[in-house]
C-alpha cells in the first residue's frame, strides 16, 4: 500500500515538475504558460467533443503501452510496439480483404485474432531471440520495426496497393460494412473498450495471478526465479507475446474502425509514446489508463495550439519528451522519503 | 549490351551511395562506439542526429557560413549528450529507456525550433569532384564527394589511434570493461562516461549536419530515415572497432543505394524490402553471432551487465 502510494505520489510529482519545465519552455517561445495550458486543457477535456478526440487517440497508446509494460515486468525493455501495430494492422487488412463477403460477425473476430497473432509473434520472436540466444531485445525490437514497417510498405505500394488511393497508397477497402462502429452515438469507436478491457484483464492476471507472481519475480531477480524452479523462458516469451498481442490489437482497431485499409498511418509513433505510457504508468496495465488518456488529452490538442498560439504542432513533441526524461529522472528519488518507508518493528 | 551498362550503372551508383548515404552513418556509429567503449549505452542519438541537422542548417542560414553550422550542430549534441550522461549517473535509471527519451525529447526540439528553417535556403557544404576524368556523369555524380566524408575518414583513424595509444583512450577502455579495475586505478568513473558521452553526441550531431547541408541538402521534418537509430546496430555490427564501423557504415550506405539505384535502371519492384535489407543482415548477424552464454566479442564488458 505505502509504495503503491510512493508511486503515485512520485509520479504525481514528476508530472509536476515537468509542468514546470514546459511552462519554462513555453516562456522561451514568447508565450504565456496559463494561456496554453489552459488550451491544452480545453483542446483535450474542454467539452464533449474534445474528449472525444482524446480518447479516440488513448485507445491505441493504451494498447501500444501494454507492449512496453508487460515484458518490462519481466525486466525486459522492448520497443516493438510499433512493428508490432504495423503487422498487427496489416494482417487485419488482408484477413479483412480476402473474408469481406462473409459477414462483419465473422470478418472482425478473425481481423482481431490474426492482428493480435501476428503482433504478438513478432515480439515474441525478440523474446525468444534473449533467452535462446542471448540477444538484445531492445536493439532486436527496434530492427524488427524497421522491417515490419519496410514489408507495410512494400505491400501497400506493391502487390496489395488499391489503385484508387493515389495520394496515399493503401490496401483495398475491407469494406464498409464490416468496420468496427462507434460506441452509442459518439465518434468514438470501439476501440476505446478493447483498450480499456485490455488494460484491465492484464492488470488482474498479474495482480492476482500465480503467473502475474511469478512474472514478478523474474523481475526482481531472474536467477532466483531460475533457481525455485519457475520456467523462466516461457514466462518471457508469454510475456512478449501478450504485449504484442496487445500492440497488434491496436494495429487491427487502426484498420478496423478508422481507416478500413492499412496504409502508412498505422506507423504514426504510437509505439513509441506507448514506450513513454509504460515508463510513466511504472508498468502497471491499470496505470497505463488515465495516463494513456492524458497522453492522448496532449496530442489532441495541438491543432488548438496552433491554431489559438501558432505553435507548431511539434510543441506536442516537446511536452511528450519533457514529460519522459522526468519520468525517468523521478526514479532516482525512490525510497529517499521517510513517509513512505514500512515502519520497522521494534 | 544495354544489360551490362545498365548493371555497371546500379553497381557505380551503389558505390557512389556508399559514399553518400554512408557518410553520416560514420558519425553516429565512431559516437556511439566512443560511448559505448565506456561502459554506457545511448540509444538517443537519433535525437542528436535530427538536432544537429537543424542546428546547422538553421546556423548556415544565418551566418551564410556552413561549416560555423556543423560545428553549432556539433555543440547541440554535446549538450544532448549532457543530458543523457547526468540521467544515466544515477544507478536506478534505465540507459536505454533514457536514450529513448532523449530521442523523443531531441526530435521535438528539433521540430519545434526548425518550423522556420523549412523553406530558406541555406549554403552548402563544398564538396570535391574527384570523377572530372570521367565522361559518364553516373562516374561523375558517384565521385563527387563531401569534405566531411573525408573529415569522417580521419575521425576514424584519429578515434583508433585514441582508443589504443593514447592515455585517455585507455581510461576510456578500462571503465569499459572493468568499474573494479577503474577504480583501482582511481579513475573517475562518473566523468569519463559523461565526456564520452558528450563527445560521441558531439560526433552524431555532426553526421547530422551532413543530411541537412550536402544530402539530402536541405532541412525537413522526414529528413532522418533512423540513421540515428541504426548507430547501436551498426556498432554491434562493428564489433565496437572504430576502422570496422568505417567499413559497416559504407556496407549500409551501399545497401540503402541499392533500392534507388535499382529502380534508376527500371528495376522497380521490391523497392522497400531492399530498404530492409540493411536490417534484416544486421538480425541475421545478431543470431548467428550472440550467445545465451556468452558476450560478443569486443563488446565492453560493463556494457554487457
Amino acid at each position: 500500500m505505502l509504495r503503491a502510494l510512493e508511486a503515485i505520489a512520485i509520479s504525481l510529482g514528476a508530472l509536476l515538475v515537468s509542468g514546470i519545465l514546459v511552462a519554462l519552455f513555453i516562456v522561451a517561445t514568447g508565450n504565456a504558460p496559463g494561456e496554453v495550458f489552459y488550451s491544452i486543457y480545453r483542446g483535450a477535456f474542454g467539452n464533449w467533443f474534445s474528449w472525444q478526440n482524446t480518447l479516440v487517440r488513448a485507445a491505441p497508446l493504451m494498447l501500444t503501452a501494454l507492449c512496453t509494460a508487460i515484458p518490462a515486468r519481466l525486466g525486459l525493455i522492448v520497443i516493438g510496439g510499433e512493428g508490432a501495430m504495423v503487422v498487427g494492422g496489416l494482417a487485419a487488412a488482408i484477413v479483412g480483404i480476402h473474408l469481406q463477403t462473409w459477414g462483419p460477425w465473422f470478418v472482425l473476430p478473425s481481423m482481431l485474432v490474426t492482428g493480435c497473432i501476428t503482433g504478438g509473434l513478432l515480439v515474441a520472436l525478440a523474446g525468444a531471440l534473449r533467452h535462446y540466444r542471448g540477444v538484445n531485445e531492445t536493439i532486436s525490437s527496434l530492427l524488427l520495426n524497421y522491417i515490419a514497417i519496410a514489408v507495410l510498405m512494400f505491400l501497400v505500394v506493391g502487390p496489395l496497393k488499391d489503385p484508387a488511393t493515389m495520394n496515399k497508397p493503401s490496401t483495398y477497402s475491407i469494406g464498409e460494412q464490416n468496420m468496427m462502429g462507434a460506441l452509442g452515438d459518439s465518434a468514438i469507436h470501439w476501440g476505446l473498450a478493447f483498450g480499456v478491457v485490455t488494460c484491465l484483464v492484464l492488470w488482474v492476471l498479474a495482480r492476482y495471478t500465480a503467473v502475474g507472481f511469478a512474472a514478478d519475480v523474474i523481475g526482481g531477480n531472474a536467477r532466483a526465479a531460475r533457481l525455485v524452479g519457475l520456467p523462466v523462458g516461457k514466462l518471457l516469451i508469454g510475456a512478449c507475446l501478450i504485449g504484442g498481442a496487445a500492440a497488434g490489437m491496436a494495429g487491427v482497431i487502426e484498420v478496423a474502425a478508422v481507416h478500413g485499409r492499412a496504409n502508412a498511418s498505422l506507423n504514426a509513433g504510437y509505439g513509441y509514446a506507448g514506450i513513454l505510457i509504460a515508463f510513466l504508468a511504472r508498468h502497471n496495465p491499470i496505470a497505463i489508463i488515465p495516463f494513456a488518456i492524458l497522453l492522448g488529452g496532449i496530442r489532441a490538442s495541438g491543432g488548438l495550439l496552433q491554431r489559438a498560439h501558432d505553435l507548431p504542432d511539434a510543441t506536442v513533441l516537446v511536452i511528450q519528451g519533457i514529460i519522459f526524461i522526468v519520468i525517468l529522472a523521478a526514479d532516482m528519488v525512490y525510497g529517499k522519503f521517510g513517509l513512505f518507508k514500512p515502519r520497522e518493528a521494534n | 549490351m544495354e544489360w551490362d551498362a545498365s548493371i555497371w550503372s546500379v553497381v557505380v551508383a551503389v558505390l557512389g551511395g556508399a559514399i553518400r548515404i554512408g557518410t553520416p552513418f560514420i558519425f553516429v556509429s565512431l559516437g556511439e562506439c566512443l560511448t559505448e567503449k565506456s561502459g554506457r549505452i545511448n540509444l538517443g542519438l537519433e535525437g542528436n542526429l535530427i538536432m544537429g541537422a537543424m542546428v546547422a542548417y538553421a546556423t548556415a542560414y544565418l551566418t551564410g557560413s556552413p561549416w560555423l553550422g556543423v560545428l553549432a550542430a556539433g555543440f547541440s549534441g554535446l549538450l544532448l549528450g549532457l543530458i543523457h550522461a547526468l540521467l544515466c549517473q544515477h544507478p536506478r535509471v534505465n540507459d536505454m529507456a533514457v536514450g529513448i527519451a532523449m530521442m523523443l525529447f531531441g526530435t521535438g526540439v528539433a521540430f519545434f525550433l526548425g518550423k522556420p528553417y523549412i523553406q530558406p535556403q541555406a549554403p552548402h557544404l563544398p564538396s570535391l569532384a574527384l570523377g572530372d576524368w570521367s565522361s559518364s556523369p553516373t562516374v561523375q555524380a558517384a565521385l563527387n564527394i563531401n569534405a566531411l566524408f573525408f573529415f569522417g575518414i580521419a575521425c576514424v583513424f584519429i578515434m583508433h589511434w585514441f582508443l589504443n595509444n593514447a592515455r585517455w583512450g585507455l581510461t576510456v577502455r578500462v571503465t569499459g570493461e572493468s568499474t573494479n579495475a577503474a577504480l583501482a586505478l582511481g579513475i573517475n568513473i562518473r566523468r569519463v562516461r559523461l565526456l564520452s558521452t558528450m563527445a560521441g553526441g558531439f560526433l552524431a550531431s555532426v553526421g547530422g549536419s551532413y543530411l541537412s547541408l550536402y544530402y539530402p541538402g536541405s532541412w525537413s521534418e522526414g529528413l532522418s530515415s533512423g540513421q540515428g537509430l541504426m548507430a547501436v546496430v551498426l556498432v554491434i555490427f562493428a564489433r565496437w572497432n572504430p576502422i570496422h564501423c568505417l567499413y559497416a557504415s559504407l556496407l549500409f550506405g551501399g545497401a540503402a543505394a541499392l533500392g534507388p539505384a535499382l529502380q534508376s535502371v527500371g528495376v522497380t519492384w521490391g523497392y522497400y524490402l531492399f530498404n530492409a535489407a540493411p536490417y534484416v543482415l544486421t538480425l541475421v548477424i545478431m543470431i548467428v553471432t550472440s550467445s545465451a552464454k556468452q558476450t560478443l566479442p569486443g563488446m565492453p564488458a560493463e556494457f554487457a551487465k
